[in-house]
């Protein structure tokens, strides 16, 4: 069984991010990038199955800059076989990744796409629904568990009321959700052996895939900071208050 | 409080450009190095660093080490901390393949260690100790000794110490008093009481393996009878198993002002019937064997000094760049703007910044030179390069750790009055960093070590070397056709006059006035050390200025910036330390003791 996972190149969780002066985005100069949290999740899975002799090959792939192909060192430093670079300076939005995901999952046919549910830096949460619907594929989003049998994959996903158990017959597309697992931290042998690793680079022409633009960024805002708490008297006024005022009740 | 993030861009940058990593690359043993690896090692091991160590470096410093009855339990987190950099590789990576390490170049090796230092100094010394064991033992040890200490001391399994002080015996090793009596069967049974043993006793290991420097029966006096023995916590069985207690015991831990996370253990052995010991090589070259490893000791703390210094400066940044405070003089716009703006807050992260820069760029060169020794295929250049090595290692002990005193010094002041207050955090990098100045060696026993040993004993020829590569550069600069850049190479000459003079006083005076030379010792280092980093600040401008067209994020221009602000605000200070040297030395010697 092989599994594609794509990852995708942000700013470092750990990075205070600043929206730039000229309020185009934000600010990307020197500051730490490193892989999308989720993705590392959804790498994470796929190497536990790999290594649990469910899935025997595992292909990370990026989409963006050159830089990336240092986002697929990691994955393979984490357990990957091998990483495909679709390379562009282009910026890309997830109907565009979408696409060329659907590009190289006709080539490579794999029989389970895992992804990450977002990404950090924009938060669009698409990308995965988007490579299903394109591809028809059955989906499963949010994933908090994974299990593999008899050809069907079951997938127990978080929702707004709690949890629910899918099956799916494969190829099937997966979103990781925070808690299917915890990422390992890669050692050192395997930071070096990942460097040996195969590394393709693509282009979306050669993919035949456009990956123009559809949406334009007006402009980039720091979240309004929050106002002051007042006292209440008494529940009543609480009561009021929540039902007039934030009118939530 | 901010987190830590590596400055992988910037250590990339000092690895390249100074310490030349491309040579390193190419130099036999190293052939599996490259570029992208190594820029992959760094960012793994950022994470690390940013993920595991430093999230538990304050809570760590509030809580500390509790000893009770012998044992100590580290603070939360350690352990669990210390499993994982075990596990994933990071604990043996300097070491030699041939017991489970990796063997990359000290100057990979140093970058990584620096981030160690950086996320949480307490938790590094005890990966610092191991290794300085392993080095020891690796060094000087049987077979014997080697197959059964190091590859679980390399794995971390168990850990390493270094017992050398004794309450008498600091400085002054000579006067070491702990015994080592011959027990018949090879081994020896170790008794005395041994004191700032650095992570002497904790629970992060099953194992706990002790260097003890003592006096055989028959030994001379002074340093020329002192031995170096081997003493496990736990005695090893012929299969590898750990057996029975050895008779030592940390009969308690220190209180101190920073590194609390970090047990200084006061060791006492042999209480009961001694405590059971092997002789590492032969009787009586014990201090010898120690030095061999602790010129590595001295680079890796100068580099703790690198470490806690960009610590600082990054805690400082993100304070200035959110803390909103007063109007900015000159700032017609009326806007509240963060304290970044004030032109004083800008001067001492300026200061912050380029002393952390060159402070790092002295020792990654450093790091350069003892790989270029090691394996470089021409003998000539081995000779050199260890020549420069033996030059600046007082230096990069002695003077990265005091800059770090004015960094982490200037990291509180720019919080004002939130920088006094704990719960920033600015306060326990000073702490911390203050003990890089004492402990492997004093400034002044560096320095005593730099103006002797290595410039009047050895009659000045490495510093005119260092000299002469400092004059390449300058005329480099001078003939530029930058204004900034001559400007940078004029304040290098003026630098580079006031270390020659400096060193042609020393020449003549050492000899004849001991006393004086001697008082300005550390005024020398700290001229060496600024003109050294004046120098190697220069460099990256003149490699920064050719690379400013290549990239538009502002890395190079900043590096510019950085080493014009070292060369207006910090090589100055070369012609006090030279007035200091050659002038000053009369006022320091001359009030009779009773008047002090």
């Amino acid at each position: 069984m092989k599994i594609l996972v794509p990852v995708k190149r942000v700013v470092d969780y750990n990075v205070k991010v600043r929206v730039k002066a000229d309020q185009s985005g934000v600010e990307l100069a020197n500051v730490k990038m490193a892989m999308n949290p989720f993705d590392e999740i959804a790498i994470e899975e796929a190497v536990r199955m790999k290594e649990a002799g469910v899935a025997s090959e595992v292909v990370a792939v990026s989409c963006g800059v050159a830089q990336c192909q240092e986002t697929l060192r990691t994955a393979m430093a984490i357990g990957a076989d091998r990483g495909i670079l679709v390379s562009t300076d282009a910026e890309l939005q997830p109907l565009a990744v979408a696409k060329l995901l659907k590009a190289l999952c006709d080539k490579e046919s794999p029989d389970l796409i895992i992804l990450g549910k977002q990404a950090i830096d924009d938060d669009a949460n698409q990308t995965g629904q988007m490579l299903a619907a394109l591809m028809n594929l059955p989906q499963a989003t949010f994933a908090s568990k994974v299990t593999v049998a008899e050809g069907k994959v079951s997938v127990m996903r978080e929702i707004d009321g709690g949890l629910e158990t899918i099956s799916m017959h494969m190829p099937a597309v997966i979103t990781t959700d925070l808690r299917l697992n915890e990422p390992r931290y890669a050692t050192l042998p395997n930071i070096m052996k990942a460097k040996k690793k195969p590394l393709e680079t693509v282009t979306p022409d050669a993919l035949g895939v456009d990956v123009a633009a559809r949406l334009t960024t007006v402009k980039v805002l720091e979240p309004a900071g929050r106002s002051a708490g007042v006292m209440v008297a008494d529940v009543a006024q609480l009561v009021d208050k929540l039902k007039n005022e934030a009118k939530v009740i | 409080m901010t987190t830590y993030i590596a400055p992988v861009r910037e250590m990339l940058f000092a690895m390249n450009a100074l310490a030349g990593l491309e040579e390193i690359a190419g130099l036999p043993g190293n052939e599996e190095i490259s570029p992208d690896l190594v820029e992959a090692i760094l960012d793994e091991a950022g994470k690390f660093a940013t993920e595991v160590l430093a999230p538990i470096n304050a809570p760590g410093d509030r809580q500390g080490n509790t000893w009770r009855d012998g044992e100590v339990s580290t603070a939360d987190g350690f352990k669990e901390a210390y499993a994982s950099f075990c596990e994933t590789g990071w604990n043996g990576m300097p070491a030699s393949t041939e017991f489970g390490g990796q063997g990359l170049p000290v100057t990979v090796s140093t970058a990584v260690l620096e981030m160690w230092k950086s996320a949480n100094m307490s938790f590094s010394l005890c990966q610092m100790l191991t290794l300085g064991a392993v080095e020891a033992i690796a060094h000087h040890g049987s077979d014997e000794l080697k197959n059964t200490f190091l590859p679980n001391m390399v794995a971390g399994t168990w850990t390493g110490t270094m017992n050398l002080t004794e309450p008498q015996a600091g400085s002054d090793l000579a006067a070491v008093r702990c015994k080592a009596e011959p027990r018949g069967d090879g081994s020896y049974a170790i008794s005395g009481t041994k004191i700032f043993i650095t992570w002497g006793e904790h629970d992060m290991a099953e194992n706990i393996i002790h260097l003890v420097l003592a006096r055989l029966p028959d030994a001379p006096p002074g340093v020329k009878g002192i031995s170096l023995f081997v003493a496990p916590k736990f005695l090893v069985n012929a299969d590898g198993s750990l057996g029975a207690r050895n008779d030592l015991v940390c009969a308690s831990i220190e209180h101190k002002m920073g590194i609390h996370a970090s047990a200084t253990a006061v060791m006492a052995f042999g209480e009961k019937d001694g405590a059971i010991g092997y002789l590492v090589g032969e009787p009586n070259r014990g201090l010898e064997y120690m030095f061999t490893m602790m010129n590595h000791a001295r680079l890796n703390v100068g580099l703790e000094g690198v470490g806690i210094a960009e610590r600082a400066y990054q805690q400082a940044v993100g304070y200035a760049r959110d803390r909103i405070q007063g109007r900015i003089i000159g700032d017609k716009s009326g806007d509240k703007k963060p304290i970044l703006h004030h032109p004083d807050v800008r001067r001492m992260l300026m200061d912050m910044k380029s002393r952390t820069e060159a402070t790092r760029a002295i020792a990654y060169y450093v790091a350069g030179c003892m790989d270029r020794a090691k394996s470089h295929p021409d003998e000539t250049v081995r000779g050199a390069n260890q020549r420069r090595l033996e030059l600046l290692t007082p230096v990069v002990k002695g003077w990265c750790t005091e800059a770090a005193q004015g960094v982490t010094w200037n990291g509180i002041q720019v919080h004002g009055g939130m920088g006094f207050i704990e719960e920033t955090g600015a306060c326990q990098h000073m702490r911390d960093a203050r003990i890089t100045t004492i402990y492997e060696g004093t400034t002044a026993i560096q320095a005593n070590d730099l103006i002797g040993r290595k410039v009047a004993r050895e009659g000045g020829h490495a510093m005119r070397a260092l000299l002469e590569d400092m004059a390449t550069t300058r005329r480099q600069l001078d003939g530029h056709g930058d204004a900034q850049m001559r400007h940078i190479g004029a304040a290098l000459g003026g630098g580079m006059y006031a270390l020659a003079e400096a060193t042609d006083w020393l020449l003549a005076n050492y000899d004849a006035h001991p006393q004086a030379a001697a008082a300005g010792a550390v005024p020398f280092l700290k001229l060496a050390g600024t003109v050294a980093g004046g120098w190697l600040m220069a460099r990256s401008a003149l490699v920064a200025f050719e690379r400013l067209a290549d990239s538009d994020d502002g890395f190079y221009a900043a590096k510019l910036i950085t080493a014009r602000y070292f060369s207006e605000h910090v090589l100055p200070e070369a012609n006090s330390y030279r007035d200091a040297i050659v002038n000053g030395s009369e006022s320091v010697l001359a009030m009779h003791e009773a008047l002090f």
